[in-house]
Protein backbone atom coordinates (compact mmCIF):
# COMPACT_ATOMS: atom_id res chain seq x y z
CA UNK A 1 0.00 0.00 0.00
CA UNK A 2 2.70 2.40 0.75
CA UNK A 3 4.28 1.97 -2.74
CA UNK A 4 0.62 3.01 -4.27
CA UNK A 5 0.60 6.05 -1.71
CA UNK A 6 4.03 7.16 -3.18
CA UNK A 7 3.17 6.93 -6.75
CA UNK A 8 0.08 8.68 -6.51
CA UNK A 9 1.49 11.96 -4.63
CA UNK A 10 4.48 11.46 -7.76
CA UNK A 11 1.57 11.36 -10.12
CA UNK A 12 -0.45 14.28 -8.41
CA UNK A 13 2.36 16.78 -7.40
CA UNK A 14 3.22 16.23 -11.49
CA UNK A 15 -0.11 17.27 -12.74
CA UNK A 16 -0.44 19.89 -10.64
CA UNK A 17 3.35 21.50 -11.21
CA UNK A 18 2.45 21.17 -15.34
CA UNK A 19 -0.51 22.02 -14.93
CA UNK A 20 -2.65 19.58 -16.55
CA UNK A 21 -4.73 19.20 -13.71
CA UNK A 22 -6.37 22.00 -11.60
CA UNK A 23 -6.86 19.84 -8.30
CA UNK A 24 -6.33 16.40 -7.63
CA UNK A 25 -8.86 14.48 -5.29
CA UNK A 26 -7.99 11.69 -3.71
CA UNK A 27 -7.81 10.62 -0.09
CA UNK A 28 -5.82 11.50 3.17
CA UNK A 29 -6.06 9.83 6.66
CA UNK A 30 -8.95 10.59 8.75
CA UNK A 31 -9.10 11.30 12.80
CA UNK A 32 -10.13 7.98 13.28
CA UNK A 33 -8.82 4.86 12.55
CA UNK A 34 -10.10 3.12 9.12
CA UNK A 35 -12.29 6.38 7.99
CA UNK A 36 -9.98 8.21 5.32
CA UNK A 37 -11.61 11.13 3.64
CA UNK A 38 -11.95 12.52 0.61
CA UNK A 39 -9.36 14.98 0.07
CA UNK A 40 -9.09 17.94 -2.60
CA UNK A 41 -5.61 19.14 -3.45
CA UNK A 42 -4.45 21.99 -5.39
CA UNK A 43 -1.14 22.78 -4.67
CA UNK A 44 1.79 20.60 -5.26
CA UNK A 45 2.99 21.54 -2.55
CA UNK A 46 0.32 19.93 -0.58
CA UNK A 47 0.52 16.36 -2.04
CA UNK A 48 2.24 14.44 0.80
CA UNK A 49 -1.34 14.89 2.74
CA UNK A 50 -2.82 12.48 0.00
CA UNK A 51 -2.25 8.21 1.19
CA UNK A 52 -3.45 5.09 0.08
CA UNK A 53 -4.42 2.36 2.05
CA UNK A 54 -7.39 -0.42 2.77
CA UNK A 55 -9.83 2.41 4.14
CA UNK A 56 -10.19 4.61 1.04
CA UNK A 57 -13.86 2.71 0.71
CA UNK A 58 -15.91 6.59 0.20
CA UNK A 59 -16.46 6.27 -3.81
CA UNK A 60 -14.53 9.79 -5.26
CA UNK A 61 -16.65 9.90 -8.34
CA UNK A 62 -19.33 11.35 -6.12
CA UNK A 63 -17.29 14.84 -6.19
CA UNK A 64 -17.15 14.88 -9.98
CA UNK A 65 -20.87 15.91 -11.09
CA UNK A 66 -20.93 19.22 -13.08
CA UNK A 67 -17.63 20.53 -12.46
CA UNK A 68 -15.69 22.48 -14.41
CA UNK A 69 -12.09 22.91 -13.70
CA UNK A 70 -9.63 20.12 -15.17
CA UNK A 71 -9.82 16.95 -12.58
CA UNK A 72 -7.05 14.10 -11.14
CA UNK A 73 -8.74 11.84 -9.86
CA UNK A 74 -7.55 9.10 -7.72
CA UNK A 75 -9.92 5.81 -8.96
CA UNK A 76 -10.15 2.34 -7.72
CA UNK A 77 -12.12 -0.41 -10.04
CA UNK A 78 -15.89 0.73 -8.53
CA UNK A 79 -14.89 4.52 -8.80
CA UNK A 80 -13.96 4.24 -12.36
CA UNK A 81 -17.02 2.25 -13.33
CA UNK A 82 -19.11 5.44 -11.49
CA UNK A 83 -16.91 7.76 -13.73
CA UNK A 84 -17.76 5.71 -16.88
CA UNK A 85 -20.90 6.27 -15.51
CA UNK A 86 -20.66 10.09 -14.83
CA UNK A 87 -19.15 10.45 -18.40
CA UNK A 88 -21.97 8.20 -20.12
CA UNK A 89 -25.00 10.60 -18.29
CA UNK A 90 -23.16 13.69 -19.04
CA UNK A 91 -21.97 14.56 -15.84
CA UNK A 92 -18.23 15.05 -16.67
CA UNK A 93 -16.99 15.37 -19.46
CA UNK A 94 -13.73 12.76 -19.71
CA UNK A 95 -11.28 15.59 -21.28
CA UNK A 96 -11.70 17.00 -17.64
CA UNK A 97 -10.11 14.39 -16.03
CA UNK A 98 -7.03 12.98 -15.66
CA UNK A 99 -7.71 9.03 -14.07
CA UNK A 100 -4.89 7.77 -11.56
CA UNK A 101 -5.91 4.30 -12.06
CA UNK A 102 -5.54 2.37 -8.54
CA UNK A 103 -5.56 -1.77 -8.97
CA UNK A 104 -7.65 -2.42 -5.76
CA UNK A 105 -7.41 -5.76 -3.86
CA UNK A 106 -10.86 -4.49 -1.68
CA UNK A 107 -11.51 -2.48 0.82
CA UNK A 108 -11.61 -3.15 4.68
CA UNK A 109 -14.89 -3.63 6.29
CA UNK A 110 -14.32 -1.86 9.35
CA UNK A 111 -17.35 -2.88 11.14
CA UNK A 112 -15.91 -6.48 10.70
CA UNK A 113 -12.55 -5.79 12.54
CA UNK A 114 -14.76 -3.81 14.85
CA UNK A 115 -15.98 -6.89 15.68
CA UNK A 116 -12.75 -8.94 15.80
CA UNK A 117 -11.39 -7.06 19.14
CA UNK A 118 -12.87 -5.84 22.22
CA UNK A 119 -12.29 -2.28 22.68
CA UNK A 120 -11.86 0.97 21.11
CA UNK A 121 -9.18 0.31 18.50
CA UNK A 122 -6.46 3.06 18.38
CA UNK A 123 -4.37 1.99 15.07
CA UNK A 124 -4.86 -0.22 12.05
CA UNK A 125 -2.21 -0.44 9.86
CA UNK A 126 -1.68 -3.39 7.14
CA UNK A 127 0.86 -5.36 4.40
CA UNK A 128 -0.83 -7.49 1.61
CA UNK A 129 -2.34 -10.12 3.80
CA UNK A 130 -2.62 -9.16 7.25
CA UNK A 131 -4.48 -6.24 9.29
CA UNK A 132 -3.09 -5.15 12.65
CA UNK A 133 -4.86 -3.37 14.88
CA UNK A 134 -3.61 -1.88 18.05
CA UNK A 135 -5.78 -0.16 20.69
CA UNK A 136 -5.55 0.37 24.57
CA UNK A 137 -4.09 -3.19 26.11
CA UNK A 138 -4.42 -5.60 22.95
CA UNK A 139 -2.91 -6.05 19.35
CA UNK A 140 -4.50 -8.44 17.07
CA UNK A 141 -3.60 -9.71 13.43
CA UNK A 142 -6.45 -10.22 11.75
CA UNK A 143 -6.74 -12.35 7.46
CA UNK A 144 -6.77 -9.15 5.32
CA UNK A 145 -9.12 -11.08 2.95
CA UNK A 146 -11.85 -12.07 5.89
CA UNK A 147 -12.14 -8.50 7.08
CA UNK A 148 -12.80 -7.35 3.63
CA UNK A 149 -16.29 -5.12 2.66
CA UNK A 150 -18.78 -8.19 0.97
CA UNK A 151 -18.91 -6.19 -2.35
CA UNK A 152 -15.44 -6.14 -2.67
CA UNK A 153 -14.77 -9.87 -1.72
CA UNK A 154 -17.57 -10.43 -4.44
CA UNK A 155 -15.54 -8.34 -6.87
CA UNK A 156 -14.98 -8.76 -10.43
CA UNK A 157 -13.47 -5.82 -11.66
CA UNK A 158 -11.13 -4.51 -9.39
CA UNK A 159 -8.33 -2.71 -11.82
CA UNK A 160 -9.84 0.62 -13.18
CA UNK A 161 -11.76 0.22 -16.84
CA UNK A 162 -10.43 3.41 -17.80
CA UNK A 163 -7.40 4.91 -16.27
CA UNK A 164 -4.61 7.50 -17.76
CA UNK A 165 -2.29 6.71 -15.74
CA UNK A 166 -1.92 3.28 -12.95
CA UNK A 167 -0.23 3.52 -10.15
CA UNK A 168 0.79 -0.21 -10.32
CA UNK A 169 0.72 -3.28 -12.30
CA UNK A 170 -3.29 -4.94 -12.49
CA UNK A 171 -3.90 -6.94 -10.07
CA UNK A 172 -5.33 -10.54 -10.99
CA UNK A 173 -9.31 -10.41 -10.89
CA UNK A 174 -10.92 -13.06 -8.90
CA UNK A 175 -12.07 -16.07 -10.40
CA UNK A 176 -15.36 -18.13 -9.74
CA UNK A 177 -17.30 -15.54 -7.56
CA UNK A 178 -20.43 -16.33 -6.43
CA UNK A 179 -21.83 -13.04 -6.84
CA UNK A 180 -25.75 -13.27 -6.27
CA UNK A 181 -25.93 -16.43 -3.79
CA UNK A 182 -27.62 -13.48 -1.20
CA UNK A 183 -29.94 -12.89 -4.06
CA UNK A 184 -30.79 -15.92 -5.05
CA UNK A 185 -31.55 -16.74 -1.08
CA UNK A 186 -34.14 -14.28 -0.95
CA UNK A 187 -35.56 -15.30 -4.56
CA UNK A 188 -36.39 -18.83 -2.99
CA UNK A 189 -38.39 -17.33 -0.22
CA UNK A 190 -42.15 -16.95 -0.21
CA UNK A 191 -43.91 -14.00 -0.18
CA UNK A 192 -44.52 -13.58 3.33
CA UNK A 193 -40.98 -14.39 4.36
CA UNK A 194 -39.38 -11.94 1.57
CA UNK A 195 -42.01 -9.27 3.42
CA UNK A 196 -40.66 -9.90 6.39
CA UNK A 197 -37.23 -10.36 5.30
CA UNK A 198 -37.35 -6.63 4.64
CA UNK A 199 -39.29 -5.50 7.46
CA UNK A 200 -36.53 -6.98 9.52
CA UNK A 201 -33.16 -5.62 7.36
CA UNK A 202 -34.98 -1.94 7.29
CA UNK A 203 -36.26 -1.73 10.82
CA UNK A 204 -33.25 0.10 12.07
CA UNK A 205 -33.23 2.58 9.39
CA UNK A 206 -33.12 6.02 10.82
CA UNK A 207 -33.58 7.88 7.52
CA UNK A 208 -30.79 9.68 7.76
CA UNK A 209 -30.17 9.49 3.81
CA UNK A 210 -26.52 8.96 4.39
CA UNK A 211 -26.70 6.07 1.94
CA UNK A 212 -28.07 8.12 -0.77
CA UNK A 213 -25.55 11.07 0.48
CA UNK A 214 -22.67 8.99 -0.20
CA UNK A 215 -23.92 7.20 -3.79
CA UNK A 216 -22.27 8.91 -6.79
CA UNK A 217 -25.42 7.92 -8.79
CA UNK A 218 -27.73 10.01 -6.45
CA UNK A 219 -27.20 13.42 -7.88
CA UNK A 220 -30.51 14.82 -8.40
CA UNK A 221 -30.98 18.30 -7.73
CA UNK A 222 -33.94 17.92 -5.54
CA UNK A 223 -34.09 14.01 -4.26
CA UNK A 224 -37.70 12.63 -4.55
CA UNK A 225 -37.82 12.24 -0.92
CA UNK A 226 -36.86 15.96 -0.11
CA UNK A 227 -39.83 16.79 -2.46
CA UNK A 228 -42.91 18.41 -1.33
CA UNK A 229 -44.58 19.71 -3.71
CA UNK A 230 -46.05 17.05 -4.94
CA UNK A 231 -44.97 14.82 -1.66
CA UNK A 232 -44.07 11.36 -3.67
CA UNK A 233 -43.37 9.22 -0.52
CA UNK A 234 -44.04 10.05 3.57
CA UNK A 235 -41.43 11.25 5.71
CA UNK A 236 -41.86 9.41 8.50
CA UNK A 237 -40.60 6.67 10.08
CA UNK A 238 -43.26 4.22 9.27
CA UNK A 239 -42.11 0.80 7.67
CA UNK A 240 -44.07 1.98 4.93
CA UNK A 241 -41.87 5.15 4.18
CA UNK A 242 -38.54 3.51 5.22
CA UNK A 243 -39.28 0.71 2.53
CA UNK A 244 -40.99 2.76 0.16
CA UNK A 245 -37.60 4.98 0.20
CA UNK A 246 -35.10 2.15 -0.19
CA UNK A 247 -36.61 0.00 -2.92
CA UNK A 248 -37.42 3.37 -5.06
CA UNK A 249 -34.00 4.89 -4.60
CA UNK A 250 -32.45 1.38 -5.50
CA UNK A 251 -34.87 1.36 -8.63
CA UNK A 252 -32.93 4.65 -9.43
CA UNK A 253 -29.39 3.07 -9.43
CA UNK A 254 -30.62 0.20 -11.84
CA UNK A 255 -28.40 -0.50 -14.58
CA UNK A 256 -25.94 2.23 -13.14
CA UNK A 257 -24.99 0.85 -9.89
CA UNK A 258 -21.52 -0.56 -9.47
CA UNK A 259 -22.22 -2.06 -6.05
CA UNK A 260 -19.16 -0.36 -5.20
CA UNK A 261 -20.70 0.06 -1.39
CA UNK A 262 -20.52 3.08 -0.55
CA UNK A 263 -23.99 2.82 1.08
CA UNK A 264 -23.74 0.15 2.94
CA UNK A 265 -20.12 1.93 4.31
CA UNK A 266 -22.33 5.12 5.19
CA UNK A 267 -24.91 3.51 7.18
CA UNK A 268 -24.42 4.67 10.65
CA UNK A 269 -26.93 1.57 11.84
CA UNK A 270 -24.99 -1.15 9.25
CA UNK A 271 -27.73 -1.73 6.90
CA UNK A 272 -26.81 -4.23 3.81
CA UNK A 273 -29.27 -2.14 1.44
CA UNK A 274 -27.36 -3.14 -1.40
CA UNK A 275 -29.65 -6.55 -1.31
CA UNK A 276 -31.84 -4.15 -3.25
CA UNK A 277 -29.35 -2.92 -5.93
CA UNK A 278 -27.92 -6.14 -6.14
CA UNK A 279 -30.99 -8.12 -7.03
CA UNK A 280 -31.72 -5.37 -9.78
CA UNK A 281 -27.50 -5.76 -11.01
CA UNK A 282 -28.68 -9.33 -11.06
CA UNK A 283 -31.64 -8.80 -13.42
CA UNK A 284 -29.61 -6.55 -15.51
CA UNK A 285 -27.08 -8.93 -16.15
CA UNK A 286 -29.13 -11.59 -17.14
CA UNK A 287 -31.75 -9.77 -18.86
CA UNK A 288 -30.26 -6.85 -21.05
CA UNK A 289 -26.35 -8.57 -20.36
CA UNK A 290 -25.47 -5.27 -18.80
CA UNK A 291 -22.89 -4.45 -16.21
CA UNK A 292 -22.86 -0.62 -15.45
CA UNK A 293 -20.04 1.48 -16.13
CA UNK A 294 -17.73 -0.87 -18.06
CA UNK A 295 -17.29 1.17 -21.37
CA UNK A 296 -18.26 4.79 -22.49
CA UNK A 297 -19.26 3.20 -25.91
CA UNK A 298 -22.62 1.82 -24.75
CA UNK A 299 -26.00 2.97 -23.89
CA UNK A 300 -27.08 1.63 -20.79
CA UNK A 301 -30.51 -0.55 -20.98
CA UNK A 302 -32.92 1.58 -19.83
CA UNK A 303 -32.31 4.18 -21.99
CA UNK A 304 -32.46 1.81 -25.26
CA UNK A 305 -34.93 0.03 -27.25
CA UNK A 306 -34.35 -3.23 -28.48
CA UNK A 307 -37.24 -5.58 -30.03
CA UNK A 308 -35.65 -8.42 -28.66
CA UNK A 309 -36.00 -6.77 -25.19
CA UNK A 310 -37.37 -9.64 -22.63
CA UNK A 311 -41.28 -8.40 -22.08
CA UNK A 312 -42.43 -11.79 -20.62
CA UNK A 313 -44.06 -9.62 -18.09
CA UNK A 314 -46.39 -7.82 -20.14
CA UNK A 315 -49.62 -10.00 -20.77
CA UNK B 1 -41.75 -5.57 -6.28
CA UNK B 2 -42.41 -9.27 -5.69
CA UNK B 3 -38.75 -9.58 -4.56
CA UNK B 4 -39.74 -7.61 -1.82
CA UNK B 5 -42.58 -9.89 -1.10
CA UNK B 6 -45.66 -8.53 -2.66
CA UNK B 7 -47.35 -11.60 -3.64
CA UNK B 8 -46.95 -12.69 -7.70
CA UNK B 9 -50.17 -11.62 -9.63
CA UNK B 10 -51.21 -8.55 -7.42
CA UNK B 11 -48.98 -6.66 -10.06
CA UNK B 12 -49.89 -6.90 -13.66
CA UNK B 13 -48.91 -5.05 -16.78
CA UNK B 14 -50.32 -4.87 -19.70
CA UNK B 15 -50.57 -2.92 -23.44
CA UNK B 16 -54.03 -2.59 -24.70
CA UNK B 17 -54.36 -0.63 -27.87
CA UNK B 18 -57.54 1.71 -27.89
CA UNK B 19 -58.76 -0.52 -30.74
CA UNK B 20 -58.58 -3.68 -28.78
CA UNK B 21 -62.35 -3.31 -27.14
CA UNK B 22 -62.02 -7.07 -26.06
CA UNK B 23 -58.55 -7.52 -25.09
CA UNK B 24 -59.40 -4.57 -22.35
CA UNK B 25 -62.15 -6.44 -21.56
CA UNK B 26 -60.11 -9.96 -21.16
CA UNK B 27 -57.16 -8.36 -19.13
CA UNK B 28 -59.65 -6.34 -16.62
CA UNK B 29 -61.46 -9.53 -15.82
CA UNK B 30 -58.47 -11.76 -15.66
CA UNK B 31 -56.76 -8.73 -13.08
CA UNK B 32 -59.88 -8.35 -11.01
CA UNK B 33 -59.89 -12.25 -10.41
CA UNK B 34 -56.84 -12.79 -9.97
CA UNK B 35 -56.41 -10.21 -7.18
CA UNK B 36 -59.81 -11.24 -5.81
CA UNK B 37 -58.20 -14.72 -5.67
CA UNK B 38 -55.14 -13.04 -3.55
CA UNK B 39 -57.43 -11.52 -1.29
CA UNK B 40 -57.00 -7.72 0.39
CA UNK B 41 -53.67 -6.53 0.60
CA UNK B 42 -51.96 -6.24 3.88
CA UNK B 43 -48.67 -5.10 2.44
CA UNK B 44 -47.91 -1.44 1.82
CA UNK B 45 -50.95 0.05 3.68
CA UNK B 46 -50.32 2.97 6.41
CA UNK B 47 -52.93 2.16 9.50
CA UNK B 48 -51.66 4.80 11.67
CA UNK B 49 -48.63 6.52 11.41
CA UNK B 50 -45.77 5.94 13.52
CA UNK B 51 -44.94 8.53 16.10
CA UNK B 52 -41.12 8.36 16.40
Amino acid sequence: MLEYTDKIREIAARLLKEGTVEMVIGFRKGTVPMMNEPCFVTDAGDVDRLIWDGNCGVNLANYLMDRKEKIGIVAKGCDARNIVTHIVENKIDRDQLFIIGVPCTGMIDRRKVAAAVDGEILEVSEDGHNVSVRGQGFEKVLNRQEVLQQNCSLCIHRNPVISDELVAEEVPEQQGVDRYADVRRIEAMDPEEKWNFFDDLLSECIRCYACRNACPLCYCPTCFVDESRPQWVGKSQDPIDVRTFHFLRAYHCAGRCTDCGACERACPVGINMRVFTKKLEKDCLEKFGWEAGLTTDARPPLDTFRPDDPDDFIK
Amino acid sequence: MEHMGIEPGRIQFSWVSSAESTKFVQVVKEVTETVKALGPNTHFVKHEAKVA
